[in-house]
């Protein structure tokens, strides 16, 4: 756990917080969402939803549906991941556009786009397919930008002797990717893909379970489920369908997650043996089996072994050093084309901006302002109560053991999956949609500080704990020296996804349909389904876009100083 | 072995790198050729760019200006008929010792049934059958070179580079290690046309090869060549070779010149500006003090990487310091404590500070500095400020590196104070009264 920060987040590469960089992806970002709602204009007025069955009988079909969007989304995103990472790593041109494009993309707040692009899609497509792609193509948003963020930063950090090795020993693009660039780059490949999994059962449950005014986006999945068992006030359907989610996610960890771990050790860098490596009960049942192995060696070898020489002989080995400048022309051309569309998309961007009244403007400047508060409210309370159990069972190793296994599978469960529940507790109550709009935001953020707090507590170096004991520290004067500096660091990086993930929250949480009626409170992520559903589509361009600039904003101008002092000054080396 | 044929020439080879707008040489000029049969020890101290040298050599990099030929013919790409053995070997940490050979004929296209019998027929004759399913963290550092001679071996490379092989091994099996390359290379079992080692190894160096190409540093350059006609095996012992290395320490500590150019001119100013050598006072110290209980305070300094247990780079870092601050003077591969570093190897703790301070204001970069602070306001500055200012004159790693050495020796000898928290750099109350020089 304690190396998992290094594993997650990028380090902050370049010290200017804003460039023009960023400056031409936000033009970019508006022009896509403007051509997304000029195509959500010609969406079907109405939808008709499935109907969802609360049958227990029907849960298999239902959670088959939901981890096969899961995978077809993670398939895409592992090939964007290795084909964006790469050229991203290996071309110095690329790299200057797309690396601020992939940091500004992450901290976009992913469910802001959903009703553009399902309407969008909807337009163009039958509604079933529609509701199917938008689903997959936002869980794809939530869970890519991580991993290829990883895979960029295990590129780029490829020892220069074994780099020169594979030169050497001339190694061609696809025995260095085989060879060099995948067991190297695995470990944080497979620990961003299950972070990724994590976020992405998020998204699918809000995706599932999303409907605009007259229109019914819902999938028939456990989301769904879960909604339609919390619609009827059905607790017995509530329940099965819990158990469900929870027994998928621990079986996929199970039978998945924890092999792949085990199995990646080797790919450690380090040239020594680990104290401790990672288990599992399957991989190890995998690997004594006589099938696996007949497998490996009848299969698996020879197929590689005939692709190996047959892409050695078609594909020799290129010098990058010896290269001439490419053919100019295409990449012009190109150059010309993006400028143009993006300029024209620019300016109807602005036109549309344009046409809004100030005291629409006003509406969406309230809106950020209360979501703001919601999403502090919701950090904070989240700090209080994470700070001292993650501290108690960082440093306490007999607690960690008995606590590890039910926190994680508590913080498996996906917030949006039990959001239906929550409403229908909570909307009866006085400010009720405020209270669980906090509660969905706490749910799905206090995790990740939690994770990051444990990895910092358990970091501590041991003499510093004895020496604040020798010195017969009081222990206030204990956090204020040793605990609260050692994990600062780990706090910032919990933080800044916690509170991309309340932004993200807000959407699902503001604007609700339940049990037939419609319940909104004040707030950007009412005001961006609300236009929605009234077809206010300049609206609803304008409140995506300021929310997302005020996401980066903040990314930028708070989050990244924070980040940075904390790298500088509270780093354990 | 004594026709001379070139197999690799390198004619006005330069590397220059730009740092902003200022241009660094990397290497300067250097015309080299390397014989068909010969074994050539490139020799230096660390950022001399012998590193680049042979990566130029092997096509790894292509030089700024200048021509790299290989048979005559000009190098396009990386050299296919070079391999490198690498100074921290390069294993492919999650491949076995087998797969980690049979890769180098993976890549060039042999099939599984002809890869197979070579790699194992080359890991037996290094001498590690029975280890050909272990991976490299299992390995000794003795046994993962091994494991890398036995990859190189296997592309049957005609020119075998060697970049500080040995460096990374324990004493005992890079002693065995070289034994057995160059038994290797001597009976002319291995289709290898010549050796080419980096090192800065002087033994190992006048050891193993046929010819020394001695570099020195700022700027990277050949500054001697030495043939080396003793038979195998060599005696290190013996006078012959005693007397060769004592030849070559010689050349690389220089003698001492005068003041003006040893101690060089200040940034901005014409001239070269004199980087400082990386050395801890408590180093210098220890080092001042030995030489104190010297006969006649006088160290041969070949020597003294056996006497004091530290490698020549380190050794050659501390003579060029005690040189630089006037406790000690070279001559012929000798150095002589000065009366001023005789007094500073016997004084207290303090007196050692004053006589410190003395000196390295004398050095054209400290009074640069703490002229630059007395200007300042409040006497502080700004580390960033600092090493923007020396990048005008040293490369961006080095500006940094020269700056944390300014700091250290300033801290100790008193002249500053430095702030790591808020990075300020500070002259101590005691230097504030004196004018600028």
């Amino acid at each position: 756990m304690a190396n998992l920060r290094d594993l997650l987040l990028p380090k902050p590469r370049e010290e200017r917080l804003f460039t023009l960089g960023d400056a031409i992806v936000l033009v970019l970002i508006a022009v896509l969402l403007y051509a997304g709602v000029v195509l959500a204009v010609k969406a079907p007025p109405s939808v008709k939803g499935p109907s969802i069955s609360l049958e227990p009988g029907a849960l298999p079909w239902y959670t088959l549906l939901s981890v096969g969007r899961m995978a077809a989304a993670y398939a895409l995103s592992l090939l964007f991941t290795l084909l964006y990472g790469r050229a991203a790593a290996y071309n110095k041109r690329a790299e200057r556009l797309l690396m601020p494009l992939l940091d500004v993309l992450q901290s976009v707040p992913i469910l802001s786009f959903l009703p553009v692009v399902l309407l969008s899609l909807s337009a163009i497509l039958p509604e079933a397919l529609a509701a199917e792609l938008a689903s997959i193509v936002l869980i794809f948003t939530s869970q890519v930008w991580n991993m290829t963020f990883g895979w960029y930063q295990s590129l780029t950090t490829i020892p220069k002797e074994l780099n020169e090795a594979s030169k050497i020993f001339r190694l061609n693009t696809w025995l260095r990717f085989r060879f060099l660039e995948l067991p190297f780059g695995m470990i944080t490949l497979i620990w961003n893909s299950m972070m990724s999994w994590a976020g992405g059962w998020f998204f699918l449950m809000a995706a599932e379970i999303f409907t605009v005014g007259e229109r019914d986006f819902r999938l028939p999945g456990l989301g769904s489920y879960l909604q339609e068992a919390a619609n009827q006030g059905n607790l017995q359907a509530i329940l099965w369908g819990l158990i469900t989610l929870i027994l998928t996610i621990v079986v996929l960890d199970q039978l998945i997650w924890r092999p792949l771990l085990a199995w990646s050790d080797r790919f450690k860098l380090e040239m020594v043996e680990s104290d401790n490596p990672p288990t599992s009960w399957f991989f190890d049942l995998l690997n004594s089996a006589r099938l696996t192995n007949w497998f490996h060696d009848h299969v698996l070898s020879p197929l590689t072994e005939r692709i190996d020489l047959w892409m050695v002989r078609r594909y020799p080995m290129r010098d990058h050093e010896g290269q001439v400048a490419q053919p100019f022309t295409p990449t012009i051309l190109l150059g010309i084309l993006l400028v143009g569309g993006l300029l024209y998309g620019g300016f109807r961007t602005g036109q549309m901006l344009l046409s809004l009244p100030v005291d629409q403007w006003l509406a969406i400047g309230i809106g950020v302002g209360a979501t703001l508060i919601r999403v502090l409210i919701a950090l904070l309370i989240a700090l209080v109560w994470t700070i001292p159990v993650g501290v108690a069972i960082g440093t306490q190793p007999r607690l960690a053991t008995l606590l590890q296994p039910i926190v994680q599978i508590a913080a498996s469960v996906p917030a949006t999956a039990i959001f239906p529940v929550i409403l229908l507790f909570f909307l009866a109550l006085p400010g009720g949609l405020n209270l669980a709009a906090i509660l969905l935001m706490l749910m799905g953020t206090q995790w990740y500080l939690l994770f990051n707090i444990i990895a910092g507590a358990s970091a501590i170096p041991q003499d510093l704990k004895f020496t604040s004991a020798l010195l017969r520290l009081t222990s206030w004067q204990r956090w204020r020296t040793l605990i609260l500096p050692a994990i600062f660091p780990y706090l910032v990086t919990g933080a800044i996804t916690a509170s991309g993930g309340a932004w993200n929250a807000s959407i699902v949480a503001e604007y609700v349909t339940f049990g037939g009626a419609t319940h909104s409170t004040v707030g950007i992520g009412a005001l961006i389904a609300q236009a929605t559903v009234h077809g206010d589509y300049a609206l609803l361009l304008a409140a995506t876009l300021s929310m997302v600039l005020t996401v980066v904003l903040i990314n930028r101008l708070w989050w990244r100083r924070l980040y940075l002092i904390a790298e500088e000054k509270y780093r354990m080396e | 072995m004594t026709d001379q044929k070139p197999l690799l020439q390198l004619i006005h080879v330069q590397q220059l790198y730009t740092s902003g707008r200022r241009q660094f040489v990397a290497v300067q000029d250097v015309n080299l050729t390397i014989n068909e049969g010969e074994f050539v020890a490139l020799l230096g101290p660390s950022g001399c760019g012998k590193s680049t040298l042979l990566r130029i050599i092997t096509g790894l990099r292509r030089p700024s200006e200048g021509r790299v030929l290989y048979r005559g013919i000009p190098l396009e790409g990386v050299n296919p008929y070079a391999t490198i053995v690498f100074q921290t070997f390069a294993l492919f940490p999650w491949l076995t010792v087998q797969e980690n050979v049979e890769l180098a004929l993976r890549a060039r296209g042999v099939p599984a049934e002809e890869r197979k019998p070579r790699a194992l027929d080359l890991i037996d004759r290094v001498g590690l059958d029975g280890f050909e399913t272990a991976y490299p963290r299992e390995l000794s550092g003795g046994m993962r070179q091994k494991v890398g001679f036995a990859r190189a071996m296997a592309v049957e490379p005609e020119l075998l580079c060697l970049d500080e092989p040995f460096s990374a091994l324990d004493v005992l099996s890079a002693e065995s290690l070289r034994g057995e390359l160059l038994e290797l290379w001597l009976s002319g079992k291995i289709p290898t046309r010549a050796i080419l080692m980096v090192t800065h190894n002087i033994e190992e160096a006048i050891l193993m090869a046929d010819r020394l190409i001695i570099m020195d540093k700022d700027p990277g350059r050949i500054v001697a060549e030495m043939p080396i006609a003793l038979f195998h095996p060599r005696q290190r012992k013996s006078p012959e070779f005693q007397d060769l290395v004592d030849q070559v320490y010689a050349l690389l500590a220089g003698q001492t010149q005068p003041e003006p150019i040893e101690l060089g001119s200040a940034p901005g100013e014409p001239g070269r500006t004199r980087a400082l050598p990386q050395i801890t006072i408590n180093d210098l110290a220890g080092f001042l003090e030995y030489l104190n209980e010297q006969p006649n305070y006088r160290a041969d300094i070949f020597h003294l990487p056996e006497d004091l247990g530290v490698d020549s780079d380190h050794i050659l870092r501390l003579t060029e310091t005690a040189e630089l601050l006037g406790f000690a003077t070279i001559e012929k591969g000798d150095i002589q404590l000065t009366p001023l570093g005789e007094t500073f190897a016997q004084a207290s703790i303090l007196a050692r500070k004053e006589i410190f301070a003395t000196r390295i204001r004398r050095l054209p970069l400290m009074r640069w500095l703490l002229n630059l602070l007395r200007r300042a306001e409040e006497n502080t500055l700004d580390w960033e400020v600092v090493r923007t200012a020396l990048e005008l004159e040293f490369p961006p790693d080095e500006a940094e590196r020269q700056l944390d050495i300014l700091i250290d020796w300033g801290r100790y000898a008193e002249l500053l104070a430095y702030d790591d928290n808020r990075g300020l750099l500070t002259l101590e109350p005691a230097s504030v009264p004196e004018r600028a020089m």
